[in-house]
């Protein structure tokens, strides 16, 4: 997705500088261009030699031209210019480009997701062809098997984030938060999401199979951390395996409501999180196109909760139903399970009502209707369970049209796909059930916000034009109103880009955090 | 009774300001005249879309359902004169309005001082959204728009110049002062900036001034002369920003007393009843403390129309800005004032200043020498937090008590580096010197 500089250059008229300039940019496009052609040879299933060294060919051409193509944008620019043209270039402004950008990707996902065979995946034991036996060799080293579209998948997203990532960081030089942050997502991609997990495999034996994954990746986003086969394998795998169950556990109902508490939910969503990361590296360049309207408010808090309610109650019914059909197996019945679940909710539900009400406005009976139809669900639950059918729902089409809805289509296909129509957050905004779970608590009791400085506001709207999650920061800022709203994933970018130094993302005392205004009203202001 | 009918004629800060909070604490019938847009944009973000951060969508504050929703009637249309006898303002097409009370929150326009040329094809101002678009027709990239020549050293001179250079237009910009922006910021700062703007490419002509602008048979502009050296620079735009001034002169046959602005009180009440007047062209009769008598600036506009709507409202409210303050960016770099930091220091005070290494920050302290007091502090590439300099001032604290809390005011986004201590320990070194 490489970035052109204003159109308008004139070769006769531009400085020396500007020659270079341009034509650093077309070695950088140049070199990535045939890096990817390589890619793309083999997906055409063209016999390459060496397939390993192709690949490896392949992976530095694309590396030199993103960090040649990022040099030569942002080694010297001025910090404030970082989105000159970003409005005027085709790929970036849902142009012809951009389009046909979102129609690449979104093909790409459907056929990772739905027809991998086509990217060369052996079916029923036949060697691996085309793009996928291109990473045979190095998904050997790695794991020690032969590569599968999901080691394909994962290298190059890796690889994407590490790429752009550099590129994030160039561009956004002068901000020790943006650097740091982007070091983090980067560190936590290779090392969380893509190499423990290769090695884990690999150290696992015949006799000890304990589940790989990316440790990280917190349910409810890994919508599957909870599910039979998974939790078998911790309590087969002695003590390491119940440490990460417990860890698993305590990450959903401890570790990160700790960490929302203090930071808010800004050290998942922009720090840590590899969906998130994509979207702030590689997705930087489409932040802008996110919908800034009421309407599109609405929308995202009714989708978003709605993927939650649907992942606590897909996720309890998969549980249920192993607890109920092997029985033995496990010390905690089924019943006990649901009493426990119906319990949390209520607590949780409970507490919020007594405490926040009032902030939760008209908000409050949305909640009420959710928690509801979880509480119905679970008594649903137990009175109405034969077997595996739970409320005359099969727990098993439950998960699979969960994966295959949200964790495919919505997440995938959409999310990613549609970065250059409908910006980069898509699925942390309109779908992520952990973004959702999070922003929950950082509404509701945490420490962090964006501080509004005083009267400085001059309303040009360049912190909401470049707010990805299509927040209207400026609806705030220029009343002079501190910012604290549940979808925020604290990327920093409005306050970067603020001409005036209105913005400033912190974590306050809790008493001075909570005690202001928060909800835009939609009338008479 | 039937409510009362508010007319605001200008649909800036000002207008829409004292509009949305008259409709907060009332219902009374409003209409906001503009002949400039059909919804309110904001001005301070027309430079964004040149440059290609922004679409002009992204530069309305509210949605356009708002108004409707919120019951302002938004009019477009040039107001031509008011009759305060009748009560009636005249547009354009012979349709007139009348009013119960009226507001007029006009704005500004550029200053043209009668250059010969001045009104050739591809000399402009920039403040007016026309001008977005005229800019647009005259300087599209550098190959219509070989260079131009900025005339004016002042804030929207100096956008205009970062403007032009995301466009890889090569700019001079002419400047009748000696050194950059030094009627407001000290020699030192100024000094900074002249080094700022230069490094970025811009042709900085300090101390020098428009004599002729100079069109080809077409009636183009073809160069400028300056006065002090004669030369000629060969260019395809002339901007003229050598400042704004109130625009007011539909009104100079009404009987509304007008000095450069509509004279008002400090409820802006002007001459004739159920008048008044904010925002840039509302001209105080009487300066409010060091203030100017006519201010310019965003925040100033929005204060006035949130005090108005109070008085028209029916809970007479004084203008009351409180300390002043203020924030412009040069280039890359940020600039934020507080509190009162004069050219040099006024009688008894003095300054102490701090500047980075690498030339791109500095802080400087107006202070009072007998009792220390802090009059107030300039800004460059260092990010301030109103509240607490706000404070502060309330406070009277004295220099020291400023520097070594220092650190409560910084705003830079989190992990910047500090200078809090390296500020302290030159106090430090200069006092017991």
């Amino acid at each position: 997705m490489a970035m052109k500089i204003h159109d308008n250059i004139s070769m006769s008229l531009a400085k020396p500088d500007d020659l270079v300039l341009s034509l650093k940019l077309k070695w950088a496009t140049g070199a990535a261009s045939i890096g990817l052609g390589l890619l793309i040879l083999a997906l055409a299933n063209i016999q390459l030699p060496q397939s390993n060294i192709i690949l490896i060919i392949s992976m530095l051409l694309l590396s030199f031209g993103v960090i040649l193509f990022s040099h030569a944008l942002y080694r010297n620019h001025i910090s404030s210019n970082k989105n000159n043209g970003i409005w005027y270039n085709s790929i970036t402004s849902r142009g012809l480009q951009g389009w046909m950008l979102g129609l690449v990707l979104t093909s790409f996902y459907i056929v990772l997701y739905f027809y991998p065979n086509l990217l060369g995946l052996g079916l029923n034991g036949q060697e691996n062809t085309g793009l996928i036996h291109l990473f045979d060799a190095l998904s050997l080293n790695l794991n020690g098997h032969n590569a599968t579209q999901w080691f394909v998948y994962g290298t190059l997203y890796t690889l994407a984030i590490l790429l752009f990532g550099y590129k994030f960081m160039l561009k956004y030089q002068k901000n020790r938060y943006q650097q740091l942050r982007t070091l983090s997502v980067m560190f936590f991609q290779l090392g969380f999401a893509f190499l423990i997990p290769e090695l884990m495999s690999k150290l696992n034996s015949e006799s000890s199979q304990l589940p790989y994954y990316d440790l990280k990746n917190i349910w409810p986003l890994n919508y599957a951390q909870f599910e039979q086969g998974r939790v078998d394998g911790f309590l087969n795998g002695s003590s390491l395996g119940m440490l990460l169950l417990a860890f698993s556990i305590l990450s959903v109902f401890v570790i990160s409501p700790i960490l929302t508490y203090k930071y808010g939910k800004r050290w998942y969503c922009s720090w840590v999180c590899g969906c998130g990361g994509l979207a702030e590296t590689a997705g930087d360049s489409f932040r802008h196109l996110s919908s800034k309207t009421l309407k599109s408010w609405k929308v995202e808090r009714w989708l978003i909760h709605v993927v939650l309610v649907f992942v606590i109650l897909m996720t309890v019914a998969v549980i249920s139903t192993y607890l109920e059909t092997d029985a033995l197996q496990y010390w905690l019945t089924r019943d006990a399970f649901l009493v426990l679940i119906g319990a949390l909710l209520t607590v949780v539900f409970s507490l919020t009502m007594i405490f926040k009400r009032k902030e939760l406005a008209q908000d409050a009976q949305y909640a009420a209707i959710g928690f509801f139809v979880l509480i119905l669900s679970l008594l649903g639950f137990h009175f109405f369970s034969i077997g595996s059918e739970l409320f005359f729902i099969d727990a098993e089409t439950l998960r699979s049209s969960y994966g295959f809805f949200i964790g495919s289509i919505f997440s995938g296909v959409i999310g990613v796909g549609m970065y250059p129509i409908l910006g980069s957050r898509v699925w942390c905004r309109f779908g992520c059930p952990m973004a959702a779970v999070l922003g929950f608590q950082q509404r509701l009791f945490s420490k962090f916000r964006i501080t509004t400085n005083g009267g400085q506001c001059i309303s040009c709207g360049n912190c909401s034009t470049f707010c990805e999650m299509g927040i209207d920061v400026r609806a705030y800022a220029q009343k002079g109103e501190n910012i604290v709203r549940s979808s925020c994933v604290g990327c920093g970018i409005c306050a970067d880009v603020c001409p005036r130094g209105v913005l400033k993302l912190e974590n306050v005392s809790i008493i001075e955090g909570l005690n202001f205004p928060k909800i835009r009203k939609e009338t008479k202001e | 009774m039937s409510e009362e009918h508010v007319i605001i004629i200008g649909n800036g800060i000002s207008g829409i300001t004292v509009a949305r909070h008259i409709r907060k604490l009332s219902d009374k019938k409003i209409t906001v005249i503009s002949n400039e847009s059909n919804y309110f944009f904001s001005r301070t973000a027309l430079m964004y879309i040149y440059m290609g951060h922004m679409k002009f969508e992204n530069t309305k504050p509210y949605e356009d359902w708002f108004w409707e929703k919120n019951n302002i009637e938004l009019k477009l249309g040039s107001v031509q004169s008011v009759d305060a006898l009748s009560k009636t303002v005249c547009l354009g097409n012979d349709e007139s309005i009348s009013y119960d009370k009226l507001i007029i929150a006009s704005g500004s326009k550029p200053i043209k001082i009668g250059w010969p040329g001045q009104d050739l094809i591809g000399v402009q101002g920039f403040y007016h959204l026309e001008d977005l678009h005229a800019l647009e027709k005259n300087a599209p990239d550098n190959i219509k728009c070989k260079r131009a020549v900025i005339v004016g050293g002042g804030l929207i001179g100096i956008e205009l110049a970062e403007m032009l250079q995301s466009r890889h237009i090569p700019v001079t910009l002419l400047v009748r002062e000696n050194s950059f922006w030094n009627t407001t910021l000290t020699d030192g700062e100024s000094a900074m900036l002249n080094r700022h703007i230069t490094a970025q490419g811009i042709d900085l002509r300090l101390g020098v001034s428009l004599k002729e602008i100079h069109g080809d048979n077409l009636g183009n502009v073809k160069s400028v002369t300056i006065l002090e050296t004669k030369e000629e620079i060969q260019c395809n735009l002339v901007a003229l920003t050598i400042g704004v001034t109130p625009n007011v002169d539909f009104l100079a046959d009404s009987t509304i007393a007008i000095n450069r602005g509509v004279l008002t009180n400090r409820y802006f009440e002007t001459s004739v009843k159920d008048i008044y007047a904010i925002g840039d062209c509302a001209e105080q009769q009487l300066p409010i403390e060091n203030r100017n008598t006519i201010e310019a600036t965003w925040y100033t506009g929005r204060i006035m129309g949130q005090t108005l709507a109070n008085t028209i409202c029916g809970n007479k409210t004084e203008y009351n800005p409180g300390h002043w303050f203020n924030s412009a960016k040069f280039m890359d770099i940020e600039y934020q004032t507080y509190g009162i930091v004069n050219v040099q220091p006024a009688e008894n005070h003095s300054h102490f200043y701090w500047k980075h290494d690498d030339d791109t920050m500095s802080l400087t302290f107006e202070y009072n020498k007998n009792s220390g007091e802090f009059q107030g502090i300039n800004s460059l590439g260092i990010r301030l937090r109103h509240e607490v300099i706000d404070r502060w001032l309330n406070e009277k604290r004295d220099l020291e008590y400023v520097l070594h809390h220092l650190n409560k005011a910084n705003f830079d986004a989190e992990f910047s580096r500090k200078y809090e201590k390296e500020i302290f320990n030159l106090y430090k070194s200069k006092v017991e010197l």
